[in-house]
């Protein structure tokens, strides 16, 4: 016959200081745990945000990076014809599109920062559709104004809505703000792409990439083929999406194995204090579990109770641990894109299967917490214990 | 000491016990000890560089150049000593996982500008000779087997083509300090100005350049920035350290991050530990009280406990930080390519054993005083 559980939940009660440190020492571990994977989690998110599957990324075959690309003014031409590319009333939906980084001083700390800015065809809403001008207007073809992203107005000092700025060795009037649905777009500054290329001083037929709308995510494959084997060309195609989820990557695996290392080194210290948490329960109930096998409770009742103490203890923790880090969801921060040389502002992304994830970890650490000692406490001599004080 | 075998009694009284809070000390210090690494790790760049050394970009941005030409103008700048250019290669060698840093080099002020990068004369003469030669660093060459005379392609898309480049390793440079970085990959101006497309030549990514005396930083960059204003190539000039730091800060806020774990963890362990030595107090009530009652003053009684926590959390401490010793440098191998070079340094470990004579004394002082205070009486009837 079970132990009831209601000895378990009135027993941690009686002793509330030790279940509270055993409970804080489990919540802070679960804390780090699902905050650096969050971090993580919202660095890869905002990078895969910013492609779409029904988008493709044509670049000088070999480059790993925009930055590093280069196709003519005569390949964009190229293709522009190729089959599977979307069109609409002013032709086929591509964006062909320059990059560069710009120091600019961030508003928190007044030292400069990279900021990516992207030159782009003044067609760009209609290829990535995520994007909404949300204050002012888009850009005039032509002319040096600049529509800014979401997240770089609030990070970078002067470019707000209507204000000129020294910017790349032009004068730049912010003429809109441009919301890009969370993405590394909203890091970004755009203008028209030809304006950038002369105010970079860098020739006017040579742009670093071309960003195409497909008719729909099937015809990839269509294009992929076409625009590979004509022998005008020499250039890579990759889905929008595989192009960044690639450039999350060296960040994602630096947060994760530093968090998991971090973690991992936490829940040993937390599993000590929840043994010596359960340990001292034990010492302190030697007469308690000695009456209970006295009056017929089997052992492995006693070993499944304290388990189930332990494991109590541990979700506590756990889901305590989860509460005090929801505030971070949404926070924004911000990093280096090691890729592109520029600042990227991302949020802290905690989803339902991270804090599982953590009420899980939560639950091992109790497990391992908590076994040894309900071992010890079924095994204890019931006549000896009986008699101690 | 006479009380010392009192105090060891008392410490040994329950083994399990003494075992699990000398471990969770271990632990938190082993973190603690972890986290100063990597967050000196990543705000390296600000304190290797040289007070003496400016940095010349580009006003515009980072990414576009400089034209050559502006070398011997700027070498004529009294208070100038040596002037080396540098490109940004962006290679790939084998897999874009393996990446390490490229640059194209003047050979002729190299190693004066950048004198904690030591190269033997011998290796450095037969990178002089050899068009294809490159120079890299400790690190980078452990990490790929990288030996002299190997030859190593690196592919660059800068050309038009995927063709890798051909490199002959002629050296390895070391740092004179453990931090300095061993990674870089250099190799020579001739040998890249002779394959870049034509409207790539005569462009220097940035300049570095070394000062008489580092008093003249500021007239120095001023003098240079002056110089090249209104042209189509404006320059900012900052010293290396300004530069450093800006790139730091970049990373964003990994410090805070770190700051804000290392407290978590801090509070955690504070807790353990004061709730051990709590427990062990408390089951100790009546002996302490017997103490009492034969004449033990209360300063003892607070003694005995708070020795007792200082013991546990020099030997919790001194155990974490001897096993950071012993794992950071396996780490900073494992790790080797992602993060940049993980030290321990010195001042971390007096810092740590500082945290942990802290905690002990804070985690021994709240039961010590309950039982400096207790009640004779009250203590003794209790059972």
């Amino acid at each position: 016959m079970a132990i009831p559980l209601i000895y378990n939940v009135r027993s941690v009660r009686a002793r509330w200081t030790s279940t509270i440190v055993a409970v804080l020492g489990i919540a802070g571990t679960v804390g780090v745990f699902v905050a650096m994977l969050s971090l993580a989690h919202g660095f890869k998110a905002t990078l895969v945000a910013s492609g779409s599957s029904d988008n493709a990324l044509v670049m000088r075959a070999g480059s790993p990076t925009e930055m590093m690309g280069g196709v003519t003014l005569d390949s964009v031409k190229v293709i522009k014809d190729a089959p599977g590319i979307a069109r609409d009333a002013n032709g086929p939906l591509v964006t062909q599109e320059v990059v560069g980084v710009v120091p600019v001083p961030l508003i928190s700390t007044g030292t400069d920062a990279n900021v990516q800015v992207r030159g782009v065809s003044p067609n760009v809403l209609d290829i990535r559709k995520f994007t909404k001008i949300v204050q002012g207007r888009m850009f005039s073809p032509g002319v040096t104004e600049l529509i800014v992203g979401r997240n770089a107005t609030h990070t970078y000092s002067g470019l707000t809505l209507n204000n000129v700025v020294d910017f790349a060795g032009g004068h730049w009037t912010v003429v809109g703000i441009f919301d890009a649905g969370g993405s590394a777009f909203d890091s970004e500054v755009w203008c028209d792409s030809h304006v950038l290329n002369e105010v970079l001083k860098r020739p006017a037929t040579i742009f670093q990439s071309v960003t195409v709308h497909l008719q729909s995510p099937n015809s990839f494959q269509t294009l992929k083929d076409s625009l590979t084997s004509d022998p005008r060309l020499n250039v890579d195609v990759i889905r929008e999406v595989d192009y960044y989820a690639k450039q999350s990557r060296t960040m994602t695996t630096l947060i994760t194995v530093l968090g998991g290392l971090v973690a991992a080194i936490m829940a040993i210290g937390a599993v000590f204090g929840a043994l010596n948490t359960m340990y001292s329960a034990v010492s302190e109930r030697g007469r308690e579990i000695a009456t209970m096998r006295a009056v017929g409770f089997a052992g492995s009742a006693v070993v499944f109770s304290f388990l189930i103490e332990a494991l109590l203890i541990a979700f506590i923790g756990g889901a305590l641990g989860c509460v005090a880090v929801l505030p971070l969801n949404g926070l924004t921060t911000s990093t280096m894109n090691f890729q592109t040389f520029s600042n990227l502002a991302f949020a802290f992304k905690i989803t339902p299967q991270l804090l599982a994830q953590g009420v899980l970890f939560a639950l091992v650490m109790g497990v391992v917490g908590g076994l040894l000692p309900a071992i010890r406490a079924a095994a204890m001599p019931v006549a000896t214990a009986l008699r101690s004080l | 000491m006479k009380f010392s075998r009192l105090i060891f009694a008392n410490l040994f009284r329950k083994k399990v016990r003494l075992i699990l809070t000398i471990g969770s000390f271990a632990v938190a210090l082993f973190l603690f000890a972890f986290l100063a690494v990597v967050k000196d790790a990543f705000g390296r760049g600000a304190d290797v560089a040289g007070a003496d050394r400016l940095v010349i970009i580009n006003r515009t941005s980072i990414i576009n150049p400089i034209p050559l030409s502006y070398r011997d103008k700027i070498l004529r700048i009294p208070g100038v000593k040596a002037v080396t250019h540098n490109n940004w290669f962006g290679g790939i060698y084998q897999d874009e996982k393996n990446f390490f840093p490229q640059f194209v080099i003047d050979p002729e002020y190299q190693r004066q500008v950048v004198p904690e990068l030591t190269v033997s004369d011998d290796q450095w003469n037969a990178f002089l000779k050899d068009r294809q030669g490159a120079i890299v660093g400790a690190r980078t060459a452990e990490r790929f087997h990288w030996k002299i005379g190997d030859r190593v392609p690196i592919k660059s898309v800068i050309t038009g083509s995927t063709d890798a480049w051909e490199f002959n390793i002629d050296g390895i440079y070391h740092g004179k300090r453990p931090q300095d970085d061993e990674t870089q990959f250099w190799f020579q101006w001739d040998y890249f100005e002779e394959k870049v497309p034509e409207r790539f030549k005569g462009n220097v990514g940035w300049y570095v350049l070394k000062l008489n005396s580092p008093d003249d930083a500021v007239r120095v960059a001023k003098t240079v920035d002056d110089q090249f204003a209104n042209s189509p190539y404006e320059t900012r000039t900052q010293t290396e350290s300004a530069f450093a730091a800006s790139w730091v800060k970049q990373f964003g806020n990994i410090s805070f991050l770190i700051l804000a774990i290392g407290t978590v963890v801090f509070f955690t362990l504070l807790l353990v530990t004061g709730n051990t030595m709590a427990i062990s107090v408390r089951e100790r009530t009546s002996e302490l009280a017997v103490f009492k009652a034969i004449g033990y003053s209360d300063r003892a009684i607070l003694f005995f406990v708070l020795a007792e926590s200082l013991v546990i959390a020099l030997i919790g401490g001194l155990l974490g930080l001897l096993l950071a010793i012993v794992a950071v440098p396996a780490l900073a191998k494992a790790l080797n390519g992602l993060l940049p070079a993980l030290i321990l340094a010195p001042s971390i470990l007096a810092l740590g054993l500082a945290v942990a004579v802290a905690v002990g004394l804070i985690s021994g002082l709240l039961p010590g005083i309950m039982a400096m205070r207790m009640r004779v009486v009250n203590a003794l009837r209790r059972v």
